[in-house]
């Protein structure tokens, strides 16, 4: 449910880019998702097989690129993936702080055919 | 035929966000100061809006509740006296920013004040949407546990303002406070977090003052 209006989206954004491009069809989407941007990948998939039917993006591959979720520590100026339970920096051991590393979730780039 | 590749980059809550804004600058604009009410099930999140509506009396409220069906918590909130309107998502985890703005027509707004939306009762996706708020309440209650900063970070992270309800209980779920705050500073060192108890009323009185403060 939760995938379903923003694959809408991601078929819009798509569609857009490619009419602005004289496209006849869209062959690959390529999508950046950060690990705690909260959406799914098999999820965006499903809805995108649905909802692409005779838009410009039917039949385009859908590519995710997955990028891992970091935490900052300032003291030792390091960036590090969290253990659960914790927000301690593996190196000194006191709690660093969340980032915008890992929350990505955009379009980077559409292939497209032309006549 | 020729294949080509163009570069897009364009974040997909872009246009979530535009309306969100819109919504917020309009609100903004008429001296409506909007709160975004995000919290598990059952963690108090119409209690703690009606304990704050009694300590905001001089300030005309608002609210929008939203749930996935019924209308339990606006037929208590009207009967109240309270200014409300239900939406029902049918399925949809959470609040966005077009479902907000639609929603708007049916609240009279004839005065400057406070419009609280109770967003759906969920930890995750209410934290990924903006949907027009000033700022963010988050409820969590401490029947939940202290371990939720830690299972939740995103919500505590996007929090202004913490309420933790049913403080009266700590001592019966074995609430570890060290571990709850500890995990809720190192995901947000500003938020302030009020101990509150909507039974008795008790702590909602700080808790309205911060918001008016906050409101200017």
């Amino acid at each position: 449910m939760h995938e379903y209006p923003i694959t809408e989206q991601i078929i819009k954004i798509a569609s857009e880019k490619a009419k602005e491009n004289n496209a006849r069809s869209i062959t690959r989407i390529t999508l950046v998702v950060g690990e705690q941007s909260g959406f799914i990948g098999e999820s965006i998939q499903m809805y995108f097989d649905i909802i692409s039917k005779d838009t410009l993006c039917e039949g385009a591959v859908l590519e995710m690129e997955n990028i891992k979720a970091k935490w900052y520590c300032p003291d030792c100026n390091i960036h590090y993936a969290r253990q659960p339970f914790s927000f301690a920096c593996p190196d000194c051991g006191n709690d660093g702080m969340p980032t915008n590393i890992g929350k990505e979730f955009y379009v980077k780039d559409i292939e497209i055919e032309t006549e | 035929m020729a294949e080509k590749e163009i570069q897009v980059v364009q974040n997909i809550f872009d246009e979530n966000d535009r309306i969100a804004f819109a919504t917020q600058e309009k609100l903004g604009e008429m001296g409506v100061f909007v709160v975004n009410i995000m919290g598990a099930p059952g963690a108090g999140k119409t209690s703690s809006i009606i304990n704050l509506i009694q300590q905001l009396s001089e300030n005309k409220v608002y609210v929008i509740e939203g749930d996935i069906e019924s209308d339990i918590d606006t037929v208590k909130l009207k009967e109240l006296g309270i200014e409300a309107i239900q939406i029902n998502t049918n399925g949809a985890c959470h609040l966005d920013a077009p479902t907000i703005q639609s929603s708007l027509d049916g609240l009279s707004f004839d005065k400057p004040g406070l419009l609280f939306i109770e967003n759906i009762g969920n930890l995750v996706c209410p934290a990924e949407f903006q949907i027009g708020e000033h700022i963010k309440m988050l409820i969590c209650s401490a029947a939940e546990g202290s371990d939720k900063p830690y299972k939740y970070p995103l919500a505590f992270e996007k929090a202004d303002v913490i309420l933790l309800t049913k403080c009266d209980l700590k001592t019966y779920v074995d609430f570890n406070d060290e571990f709850f705050l500890k995990g809720v500073r190192a995901l947000n060192k500003t938020a302030p977090v009020f101990e509150v108890n909507a039974k008795t009323g008790q702590g909602f009185e700080d808790v309205a003052e911060w918001l008016l403060q906050r409101k200017g």
